[in-house]
């Protein structure tokens, strides 16, 4: 990330960052949403959303309160159905699979595609070493060298040098931006190709989002990003691409997608200028 | 050269706290009310101690009321009056509870001795005095009766409850019903089903193994219920943090919201425990009595403490009803023990050690 660009304005920010060129892949590898809408019980909340999503790419989607942004990325690792009412039409391709296809693994595809929760969660019941490895006992996965992956996932999240001498000690004791990184270096343990963030940085100070931004920047070379901020400058400083939902009193809707800079300097959509200008939301 | 300012000193303070006045205020209404209690009942024929609580509850209402109302108005005077009256309300819940302690304690410190801890009654009838013979039998025969209650109840409970929260299947609702309905089942009503399912048809006999069965029966809504609302506290975050890592749901069940709950379940097993221990009827029934060490759950009579002060109680003697209250006293204390337990595991933070 080009951090000399000084300037307040959103496409500035948008615009120091080098973008990944979409295209340059070829289709079947990624991740890929293909008219995906969600339902809870009688109520539609998210309607025909179709998104692609690049390997090595940091997409942000941003929109009010309300516009099944969330909703949206958690149909992306099957945690949707985990709320009883929950229904869903569409596809979602990983590799090029159906990941809703009958017959398939959801655990695996949820090892596949990770995911960092709005609040921290890490397990009360462990250490901080025995948090970060829990995704290898959760999914029953053997590593060769649990020491040499404990401090590669803590060193990627940005948080070994702070708790490297209480690997032992219990998670709670962390700042909330520690336990979020905490989170973060457990969701990278199990090797995820994705990995989704719901508001990572909505219960953090600014210190702690800086350094989560500086975590999902050095992350995406490896791991595509997908995360959900109300922050627009979050948006404008980590992606490479912008979503942006809406919903118009009846189901949310993806309005408009673009890189990040021309979704914050020359949006197609009056709504998304609306948005991104500060109109409104 | 400059001296230093003196630092400012500050002591703490509570300017919000009751002042002398106030406290002498609630000091005045209290004696104003037992003294118009005294003489309510010397004149007229309400006579005995409920009429003393019920004449000083009403006064003291009555004056706190028309104090606060002349000097801070209706709203505060209402207030007051709230307040004195949970205040009181608490004291008549607290007041059997006391009472009951204070009588077992009285009349039960008397029984107590070291050979109740080291002997039994096979060589004695509960008609001889006191120091000869002892509790042993029964305090082992309630330990294993509870021990195997609480190894067929727990597993069963918390599973139950298990699948009331995390599963949440079809039955949930009928079942979540029927584990409210079975914690009023009747301790004699769990006996009576063991003698006529087991005792009747099988074993034709009085075993201990009996006993615990029906006690597991009483004991499984306590620990279900429990434990429901323990894994109900747990968030859901965790839930889906640990399906989201690729965790089946019986390992992140296993791996995550168990351990989570931990100090909760154990609280709900104790509790499960305190509610069977002092357990009469079922006993009686199914495991009768004995003055004997038994250790086998399988054969014979065996004792406890419940039915050892059944027993004592029966014999009648002034010794035999001493003994009965120094049964009731260990008995109490047990259970004591038991509920502080179950208290300080609880309240002990999910995470610390």
């Amino acid at each position: 990330m080009d951090t000399t660009a000084q300037t307040n304005s959103l496409a500035g920010i948008a615009a120091s960052r080098v973008h990944v060129q979409p295209g340059t892949q070829a289709l079947g590898v990624g991740l890929e949403a293909r008219g995906v809408h969600a339902w809870f019980g009688e109520k539609h909340v998210l309607s025909n959303v179709s998104l692609d999503f690049w390997p090595g790419t940091v997409t942000a989607l941003i929109g009010p309160s309300g516009c099944g942004k969330s909703t949206f990325i958690r149909t992306l690792n099957r945690m949707h159905e985990f709320i009883p009412t929950a229904a869903m039409a569409g596809e979602v391709l990983l590799n090029g699979e159906d990941i809703y296809a009958p017959g398939v693994d959801v655990t695996k595809i949820r090892l596949k595609v990770g995911m960092v929760f709005q609040k921290p969660n890490p397990f009360p019941s462990m250490t901080i070493a025995e948090n970060v490895l829990a995704g290898l006992k959760l999914a029953q996965l053997k590593v060769e060298n649990k020491d040499d992956l404990l401090e590669d996932c803590l060193e990627r999240a940005g948080l070994w040098s702070e708790v490297k001498d209480r690997l032992n000690t219990h998670g709670g004791a962390l700042s909330g931006g520690q336990q979020q990184r905490l989170c973060i270096a457990r969701a990278l343990a199990v090797r995820p190709q994705v990995l989704l963030m719901d508001e990572p940085c909505s219960a953090l100070d600014p210190g702690s989002t800086l350094r989560i931004e500086e975590t999902i920047s050095q992350l995406s070379s490896t791991v595509t990003i997908i995360i959900v901020t109300h922050n627009m400058q979050q948006a404008a400083r980590v992606s490479d691409y912008t979503a942006f939902f809406l919903s118009d009193g009846g189901p949310g809707q993806m309005i408009e997608v673009g890189s990040t800079n021309e979704i914050f300097s020359r949006p197609k959509d009056k709504r998304t200028e609306n948005y991104v200008t500060g109109r409104f939301g | 050269m400059t001296t230093l300012a003196p630092a400012p000193t500050a002591k703490p303070q509570k300017p919000w706290a009751a002042t002398y006045k106030d406290r002498a205020k609630t000091a005045g209404i209290f004696v104003a009310s037992m003294a118009i209690s005294y003489a309510v009942v010397a004149a007229t024929p309400l006579k005995g101690k409920l009429a003393y609580a019920a004449i000083f509850f009403a006064s003291y209402i009555v004056i706190d009321f028309v104090i606060n109302f002349v000097k801070a108005g209706r709203p505060a005077a209402v207030d007051a009056v709230f307040r004195a009256f949970v205040t009181m309300m608490v004291a008549v819940a607290i007041t059997p509870i006391i009472s009951i302690l204070v009588t077992v304690w009285i009349r039960g410190h008397h029984g107590l001795h070291w050979t109740l801890f080291t002997k039994d009654m096979h060589s004695n009838a509960y008609t001889d005095a006191v120091p000869q013979g002892g509790l042993l039998h029964a305090i082992i025969g309630t330990f294993l009766l509870v021990l195997f209650a609480m190894i067929i109840s727990v597993p069963i409970g918390i599973l139950t409850a298990i699948y009331l929260t995390e599963i949440r299947g079809k039955f949930t609702r009928p079942i979540s019903f029927l584990v409210q309905a079975m914690s009023g089942v009747p301790s004699i009503v769990a006996g009576l089903f063991i003698y006529a399912a087991i005792l009747l048809p099988l074993t034709k006999k009085l075993n201990g193994f009996e006993g615990s069965l029906a006690l597991a029966i009483l004991m499984i809504p306590t620990v279900a219920r429990t434990s429901e609302e323990v894994l109900k506290l747990i968030p859901s975050d965790l839930r889906e943090a640990g399906v989201a890592l690729g965790g089946t749901q019986w390992r992140s069940v296993a791996m995550v919201v168990v351990p989570a709950a931990r100090s909760g379940l154990i609280t709900a097993m104790i509790l499960g425990v305190a509610r069977v221990a002092g357990e009469t009827a079922p006993l009686l029934l199914l495991t009768g009595g004995s003055g004997t060490k038994n250790f086998n759950m399988f054969n014979n009579s065996m004792g406890s403490l419940p039915s050892y002060i059944w027993q004592c109680f029966g014999a009648g003697t002034p010794e035999s009803i001493t003994r009965a209250w120094a049964g009731i006293l260990v008995l109490l204390v047990i259970v004591v023990v038991l509920f502080t337990a179950a208290r300080t595991l609880g309240n002990r933070k999910v995470g610390k050690k």
